[in-house]
Parts: C-alpha cells; sequence; structure tokens
C-alpha cells in the first residue's frame, strides 16, 4: 500500500530531477519526497477518520469518567484517555483547572498532561507506517508506563502543594453546551475541521521533521552515528534526552528523524530516549504550565521525564531488540 | 446588536476565530461586537475546558477548536 509512495519518489527524484540514484543528493530528495507525500496523505486521512468518531471524546467528558475514581484507575485511565482525546497543548491551562477542580487529583491530572502529546493517533499511525509495529508497540507501552509512574510519583509525594494556590480557589461553571446528537453532516463537518485545524498547527514541524530527516539519511556517512552515537557509547542516552531538550516539535515530526536515525545505525533505545525528549519535554508547554505550577513543580516535572526518558534509553539498548 | 465572547488565552486558534466570527458579520451585515476573554478565571466560569470557546449573548454555544464557518453564519443569522 505504501509503495507508491516510494514510487513517486522514484519518478520525481530519478526522473523529473534525473538525479543519479547513487549520489547522496538523489538519496536525500528521494527520503524528502517519499515521507512528505506519504506522511501527509496518512494523516489527513487518519485525522478525518478519528474525527468522525471521536467527536463525542472531549475533556470536559474525561472529567466526568475520571471524577470520584479510585486512584489506581484514574491514573490508568487518565493516560488512556490522554492517548485519545483530542486536545491541544494550548488548552493545557483550562484543562488542568478544570480536572483539579472536579477533585481528580493532581497526579492523575499530570498523567493526562505527560501522555497525551507522546501517544496519539497521529503519532501511531505514522510510527507503524515508517518505523513497523514493534516500535509503535515499545513507544506507546512506555508513554503509558511514563504517565502512570509520573502521576503516581506526584501523588505520592503530596506535590499538590506545588500548584498555584489560586487554582484551588477557582470555581468552574457547568458546561452548558446544546447536546442533540450530531448528525452525519455535522460529523463530516467537524472531522474536516479538525484536519484543517491540527495540519495548520503541525505542517511546519512536521516539514522541518522530514528535512532534516532528508538531511541525515543523504549526507551523514554510514558509519558516523554508529561511531558517536553507538550502543558502545553509554553517554550516548543522556545526550540524546539534552539534545531533545531545547528541539520542540510534536509527535509527527519527529518520527522521520527517528526513521533516518534508525536507518543509521543509531540504537532503539536511544531513538525512543530523543523521540520522547523532543515531544513531551518542551519549553512552550513548560511555559503555558507556569499559569498554574510553581517553578517547583516544573522542574521535578522535567526532571522526571529526563530521568525516565534516560531509564526507557538504556532498558531498550540493553534488550536489544 | 449580538455580543460574541471568545474564550481563550491568546493562542492562534482563538485569534482565528475572533477574525473569521468579524469577517463573517461584517460580510453579513450583520452588527456584532466581539470581545476576546483572555482571564482564565473567568474563562473557566463557563466550564471551557479546550478554547477557544464562543459564548454568543451570555450563552456558550462552542468549545475546542476554531468553529466552521457555516456554523459561525448560523450564530449571526440565528435571532
Amino acid at each position: 500500500m505504501f509503495r507508491m509512495f516510494t514510487r513517486l519518489a522514484d519518478v520525481v527524484a530519478y526522473g523529473w530531477l534525473g538525479l543519479d540514484p547513487a549520489t547522496r543528493s538523489a538519496a536525500a530528495v528521494h527520503f524528502f519526497v517519499e515521507d512528505v507525500t506519504k506522511i501527509f496523505a496518512l494523516l489527513v486521512t487518519v485525522i478525518f477518520v478519528m474525527g468522525l468518531f471521536r467527536s463525542m471524546l472531549s475533556p470536559e467528558r474525561v472529567r466526568v469518567y475520571l471524577e470520584g475514581r479510585s486512584r489506581w484507575a484514574a491514573y490508568v485511565m487518565a493516560v488512556v484517555l490522554g492517548a485519545v482525546t483530542p486536545f491541544c497543548s494550548c488548552s493545557s491551562v483550562p484543562l488542568f483547572i478544570g480536572f483539579v477542580e472536579a477533585g481528580i487529583p493532581v497526579g492523575a491530572t499530570m498523567a493526562f498532561l505527560i501522555t497525551s502529546p507522546m501517544v496519539n493517533e497521529v503519532a501511531v499511525v505514522l510510527l507503524f507506517a515508517l518505523l513497523g509495529w514493534k516500535l509503535t508497540v515499545l513507544y506507546v507501552a512506555t508513554g503509558l508506563v511514563v504517565g502512570i509512574a509520573g502521576g503516581a510519583l506526584i501523588d505520592t509525594l503530596r506535590l499538590e502543594r506545588w500548584v498555584e494556590e489560586y487554582v484551588w480557589k477557582i470555581r468552574v461553571g457547568a458546561v452548558d453546551l446544546p447536546g442533540q446528537r450530531p448528525t452525519v453532516a455535522i460529523r463530516i463537518r467537524y472531522a474536516w475541521g479538525q484536519v484543517r485545524e491540527i495540519l495548520d498547527r503541525i505542517w511546519a514541524y512536521v516539514l522541518v521533521g522530514i528535512g532534516l530527516g532528508a538531511v541525515l539519511h543523504g549526507y551523514v556517512p554510514q558509519d558516523f552515528f554508529a561511531r558517536y552515537a553507538g550502543a558502545a557509547n553509554p553517554l550516548a542516552v543522556p545526550l540524546a534526552v539534552i539534545a531533545g531538550v531545547p528541539m520542540y516539535s510534536n509527535a509527527s515530526g519527529v518520527i522521520p528523524v527517528a526513521e533516518a536515525l534508525l536507518g543509521k545505525g543509531v540504537p532503539v533505545g536511544t531513538v525512543l530516549a530523543l523521540m520522547m525528549s523532543v515531544v513531551a519535554l518542551s519549553l512552550p508547554e513548560m511555559i503555558i504550565l507556569r499559569k498554574v505550577l510553581t517553578v517547583r513543580m516544573l522542574a521535578f516535572f522535567a526532571g522526571y521525564l529526563a530521568v525516565s526518558f534516560v531509564a526507557v534509553g538504556y532498558l531498550f539498548n540493553a534488550i536489544q531488540l | 446588536m449580538k455580543e460574541f465572547k471568545v474564550l481563550g488565552p491568546g493562542c492562534r486558534s482563538c485569534q482565528l476565530t475572533a477574525e473569521m466570527v468579524q469577517r463573517e458579520a461584517d460580510r453579513l451585515g450583520v452588527e456584532v461586537v466581539v470581545e476576546k476573554v483572555t482571564d482564565m478565571v473567568e474563562i473557566m466560569r463557563y466550564g471551557v475546558m479546550r478554547t477557544p470557546g464562543v459564548v454568543l449573548d451570555g450563552t456558550l454555544v462552542h468549545t475546542g477548536g476554531v468553529p466552521h464557518v457555516r456554523t459561525v453564519r448560523e450564530w449571526l443569522k440565528s435571532d
């Protein structure tokens, strides 16, 4: 099914542009054309199809599901719902306040916020299409576990004291959106709206990610990463996590880079650590969350994520899949 | 005269929503006031957890994303 994109890239790179397949520029152009067409075709399809089904699932509803659950049930549900609920980081603050005000533990709320950007249907489909099912399962499972463990840790250490005072005083009004059943036409309209809105938000990250992947793929010598970021270098994993901090992208932008790195022989654990760090450890997200969390809580949050991503990296490098 | 409030902390989608309401109102010749509400306490009073939200004459009519053009026109034509 994906072969048509390879053929298209063959035609563009070797036919129209007349590049010699053995050259570096041909390899880069081929990678770029194949990934751009494949990824955007997948994005449009996936976001549209998901949009049809989930016009019903919203953070408002997640809040109702999570209210009054036992602690562990709340963590598990929070990460699963975090993975499937459409949500943009610009809504982090109202979501945080809304959850906490409903009596949902701060840890479960944070678990939702950790998992939501890392694991979502777009990331899953792209991972599956570009990197195969094994890595998809690994990535998703790790994302869920890191979210649950982070949430549990925050509650065990009673870190709710590191939430800004005013948050506890806010009273949230009841939502009184008209609750009629959506017709097919409304669902289609909603789904297209989602496609436009999500693409509008992420297209630049995706293009930069693919461009970077293409350069790595075409121009970086095959043994370069093996020498510096191979399994033999124990510093490669923490360095990958640190390198990911200033880089900020959504999951769809980082996956083509991961594809190129894996192709150059960088071990799976190191690549996973880099991906998660780029997606989940982001300065813009921290600045947004500063409105509801104290600097201490943000430092703890960033530290916890960094340590767990390093652990994930070492673990998967050690078991060598 | 219709009174719109766009609820959101000033993200791109909120901007687009406010612009769209104003533009469609001008096009249809409907008199409107579009106010952007960025204060979180105020936003939460409406129970909105996904921004942007849209309030029409005191009632929340939409949350979670830029509304469709046709939806905006329906709001403008409603009595």
